[in-house]
C-alpha cells in the first residue's frame, strides 16, 4: 500500500494540488492500477484538500475512471449507431457467447471485464472495440473470436497459467 | 470498393533488398484485418533515392515509407491502414514523395475534387515537425495580424468572413469573440477549444490534430489577439491520447520558436497554451460542462446566460470555439475575408468537413464546399450505396442529429438550408443508413446512448430517455400499443422542450425527426 500511495502522490505532485488537476489525476491514478481504491481517494482527498465525498462524486461521473477493480483484459465495445449500422449487434452476442459472460461483467476468472463504450471516434471502420489499449475495427463474430485467441495465446506464451483457464 | 492503394517499389534493387517479402507480408497483414477488398496492393517502378528502398507508398495520402522490412510493413498496414494513424518514424524524407513515384492510385482517385481549406495540410505535413508547417504558409497569418493588424483588425475579418461555429450551433464566430471583447478590461480572458469531440461518428477534429496540429495552435492565438486573451486552454477528449501527444510536441515546438509563449515574434502579445485531458462524459461537449470538467468538477452543465463569453473558465470572460472552427481563423487572416466567402453559400461561407459512414463503399473524412447536397456526397465522395443497395435514411450531425428520408437528399447542406429543411447540419457526421436498415432499432440504440451518457443533472433527460427506451423496446419487439407510441412522441417533446441544457434537449431529435419522416413504420410495429 505504501508503494502504491507513493506512486500516487508522484501523478499528484507532478499536476500540482490545485482543483483544476482533479480530473487528470484522478485519471491518471486509474490508469497506474487498472481502478481505484478508497485509499487512493482517500489519498488525493487529503492533498488537494477536498472533502472526500468530493473527490468520489468526481471520480464516479466520468467512464474512464473506475471505482471497481476489473479483468486481466478489458474489452469495451463501442455500441453507437455508426458501429450498430455496420453489424455491432452480431458482434456483441459473439463475444458474449464466446467469453461465457454478458456485458457489465467480468469472467470468473479474472482474465476478461467486458464493457461496452460510447463512440471512440474510429467509425470509418466500425464496429469497433478496444481490448485495453488497442483499438481493433472492422469487426465480425469471427474476427473477434480470432482476437480473443490471439491474446490468450500470448497470454499463454508469457507463462501466464490463468490465462489457461479461459 | 477500393478506398487505399500500397504501392511497394518493385525495381531490381528494392527486389534485392526483399520487396517481394515486404510485399507478401502487407497483403497477409491486410487479409488478417479483413482490408483485402478495401486496399489494392501493386508494385511502382523507379524511385530516385536508392537509400531508402524499398519504399511503400500509400494512397490517396501520397505518405512515404522508407526502407520497409516484412515487419514493418505489417506495422504500416495495421497503424495507418488499419487505425488510420501514418506511422512516423517509419517515414520517409518529404522530396522522395515528390521524386519520381509514379500515383498508379484508384482510377481518377475516389476522393478527388474536394475543396480542402481545413485539411489542405493534413496528410501532406509531417504534424510532428513545425518547420514543415511553417513552409506552407503556417504562422504567417499570425505573424501578419501581430505585425501590422490591430486585434480590432483581426476581429473584423473573422467577422466578415461569417465563419460560423463548426462544433454543430452554426453561432457566428465574429459575434462570439466581440462579445468577450467588449467585456471589461480588469477581467482576465480565456480561449478554450472545445476538442472533446464525442457526437457519435465524428472523428473529424481528432484527424485535423494529428494531421496539422498547429492550424489549431495559430487559430488559438489569433483569438487570443483578437479578444485580448493570453492563455489557452485546449480541452481534449480522454479517448484521444495520440492527439494529445501530438498538441504537446505542437506547443513546445511552438514556444521554443516564440511563436506561441511570451512576446511572440518581439510583438508585445503573450499567448500560452495548455492541454487538459477528458476522462470520458459525452456531456462535456456541452461548453458549460466543458467548463465544469476543465476546473476539475464533475461535467455538469451550468445555467445559461451567464452565457462563457461573460462568465466562463474561472468566472471570467471565454471565448469557446470547436477545433473545425480555430483551424479556418489562419486562412481566413491570409488570404482575407473576401477569398472565404467566395466559397459555400450566402449564408454559411466556407467549406465543412464531414465524417461518411454506414453502408457507403468509402468511408472516411471529406471536406467540400457549404451547400453540398447529400447526395453529391454519397455519390462522389462516398462511392454509391453499398452493394448496390437503395438508400433510406441518412442521420445527419451525429447520435443527436437528424434522421432525414431520401426527399431531402438535394437539400443544399448549409446550416439555414438545412434548418429550413427540419433537418440539422451538426457536427458534420453523415451515417448513411440502406434498406435494410430497421429505423426503430436505430432509433432504439440511439435513445440507449441519451440514456447511458445523460448527466442527471435534469428529469428530463435524466428520466425521459429511460422512459423513451423502454417504449422503444415494445416498439422492436412487437409488444407496444397505440398509447406507447403517442407515450414516446410526448415525452421526445418534454425532453426537448424541458432540458436543463443543448444536449439535453437535442436527445429526442432523432425521435422526432424519425416520426415525422417514418412514421408508417413506427406504426407497423404496434400490436393492435
Amino acid at each position: 500500500m505504501v508503494e502504491v500511495l507513493a506512486a500516487t502522490d508522484k501523478i499528484i505532485d507532478a499536476h500540482g494540488t490545485d482543483r483544476e488537476a482533479l480530473v487528470e489525476i484522478l485519471r491518471e491514478v486509474n490508469d497506474e492500477g487498472g481502478h481505484l481504491t478508497k485509499e487512493h481517494l482517500q489519498r488525493i482527498a487529503e492533498r488537494t484538500n477536498l472533502p472526500l465525498s468530493e473527490v468520489y462524486s468526481v471520480a464516479s461521473f466520468y467512464t474512464m475512471i473506475s471505482l471497481e477493480p476489473l479483468g486481466r483484459h478489458v474489452i469495451r465495445l463501442c455500441q453507437d449507431a455508426p458501429c450498430h449500422v455496420a453489424g455491432g449487434r452480431e458482434v456483441w452476442e459473439a463475444i458474449e457467447q464466446e467469453l461465457g459472460v454478458p456485458f457489465g461483467k467480468t469472467t470468473l476468472d479474472g482474465q476478461w471485464s467486458l464493457l461496452t463504450t460510447s463512440c471512440i471516434g474510429a467509425c470509418a471502420v466500425g464496429p469497433v472495440m478496444m481490448v485495453d489499449d488497442d483499438i481493433f475495427g472492422n469487426l465480425t463474430p469471427d474476427k473477434v473470436r480470432e482476437i480473443i485467441a490471439r491474446y490468450r495465446q500470448d497470454d499463454l506464451a508469457r507463462g501466464d497459467a490463468q490465462g489457461g483457464a479461459a | 470498393m477500393i478506398r487505399s492503394s500500397v504501392l511497394v517499389s518493385g525495381d531490381p534493387l528494392s527486389l534485392s533488398r526483399g520487396a517481394e517479402a515486404t510485399k507478401l507480408a502487407i497483403e497477409a497483414e491486410l487479409s488478417f484485418y479483413g482490408l483485402e477488398d478495401e486496399v489494392q496492393v501493386g508494385y511502382t517502378g523507379r524511385v530516385s533515392r536508392t537509400d531508402l528502398l524499398p519504399v511503400v507508398v500509400v494512397y490517396p495520402e501520397g505518405t512515404v515509407y522508407g526502407p520497409v522490412t516484412p515487419e514493418t510493413g505489417a506495422t504500416i498496414v495495421e497503424e495507418h491502414l488499419y487505425k488510420g494513424r501514418p506511422v512516423e518514424h517509419l517515414q520517409a524524407p518529404v522530396e522522395v514523395a515528390t521524386e519520381g513515384i509514379e500515383a498508379t492510385g484508384p482510377e481518377g482517385g475516389a476522393l478527388s475534387g474536394q475543396k480542402r481549406v481545413v485539411l489542405r495540410r493534413a496528410g501532406s505535413i509531417d504534424p510532428y515537425s513545425i518547420e514543415e508547417y511553417i513552409a506552407e504558409d503556417g504562422y504567417f497569418a499570425l505573424g501578419t495580424a501581430l505585425t501590422e493588424m490591430t486585434s480590432d483588425q483581426v476581429l473584423q475579418e473573422v467577422k466578415d468572413a461569417g465563419l460560423q461555429g463548426r462544433g454543430g450551433a452554426g453561432f457566428p464566430t465574429g459575434l462570439k469573440w466581440s462579445f468577450v471583447a467588449q467585456q471589461p478590461q480588469e477581467q482576465t480572458r480565456y480561449i478554450v477549444c472545445n476538442a472533446d469531440e464525442s457526437e457519435p461518428g465524428t472523428f473529424k477534429d481528432r484527424l485535423i490534430i494529428e494531421g496539422d496540429p498547429h492550424s489549431l495552435l495559430e487559430g488559438m492565438a489569433l483569438a487570443g489577439y483578437a479578444v485580448g486573451a493570453n492563455e489557452g486552454w485546449i480541452y481534449i477528449r480522454g479517448e484521444y491520447a495520440m492527439a494529445r501527444d501530438i498538441l504537446a510536441r505542437a506547443i513546445s515546438q511552438a514556444e521554443e520558436m516564440n511563436l506561441l509563449g511570451n512576446d511572440i515574434l518581439g510583438s508585445g502579445f503573450s499567448f500560452h497554451v495548455h492541454l487538459h485531458s477528458g476522462a470520458g462524459a459525452y456531456v462535456c461537449g456541452e461548453e458549460t460542462a466543458l467548463l465544469e470538467s476543465l476546473e476539475g468538477k464533475r461535467g455538469v452543465p451550468r445555467i445559461r446566460p451567464p452565457y462563457p463569453t461573460v462568465r466562463g473558465f474561472r468566472g471570467q470572460p471565454t471565448v469557446v470555439n470547436n477545433v473545425e472552427t480555430l483551424a479556418n481563423v489562419a486562412p481566413i487572416i491570409l488570404n482575407g475575408a473576401d477569398w472565404f466567402r467566395s466559397i459555400g453559400t450566402e449564408s454559411s461561407p466556407g467549406t465543412k468537413v464531414y465524417t461518411m459512414l454506414g453502408n457507403v463503399n468509402v468511408t472516411g473524412l471529406v471536406e467540400t464546399p457549404m451547400g453540398t447536397t447529400l447526395r453529391e456526397i454519397i455519390d462522389i465522395y462516398g462511392g454509391g450505396m453499398r452493394d448496390g443497395k437503395a438508400f433510406k435514411a441518412a442521420q445527419t450531425g451525429g447520435s443527436s442529429g437528424t434522421i432525414i428520408p431520401a426527399d431531402l437528399l438535394d437539400v443544399p447542406m448549409d446550416f439555414a438550408s438545412m434548418r429550413d429543411a427540419g433537418a440539422g447540419l451538426g457536427s458534420g457526421a453523415l451515417l448513411v443508413c440502406d434498406e435494410d436498415t430497421d429505423i426503430i432499432d436505430l432509433a432504439y440504440v440511439l435513445v440507449r446512448f441519451f440514456m447511458v451518457e445523460s448527466c442527471g443533472k435534469c428529469t428530463p433527460c435524466r428520466a425521459g430517455n429511460a422512459q423513451m427506451l423502454e417504449a422503444l423496446d415494445r416498439l422492436r419487439k412487437g409488444r407496444a400499443k397505440r398509447a406507447d407510441l403517442e407515450r414516446l412522441e410526448e415525452i421526445a417533446t418534454y425532453i426537448q422542450s424541458a432540458s436543463f441544457c443543448g444536449l439535453g434537449q437535442a436527445a429526442p431529435v432523432p425521435i422526432l425527426t424519425g416520426l415525422k419522416f417514418f412514421r408508417e413504420e413506427f406504426e407497423a410495429r404496434l400490436q393492435d
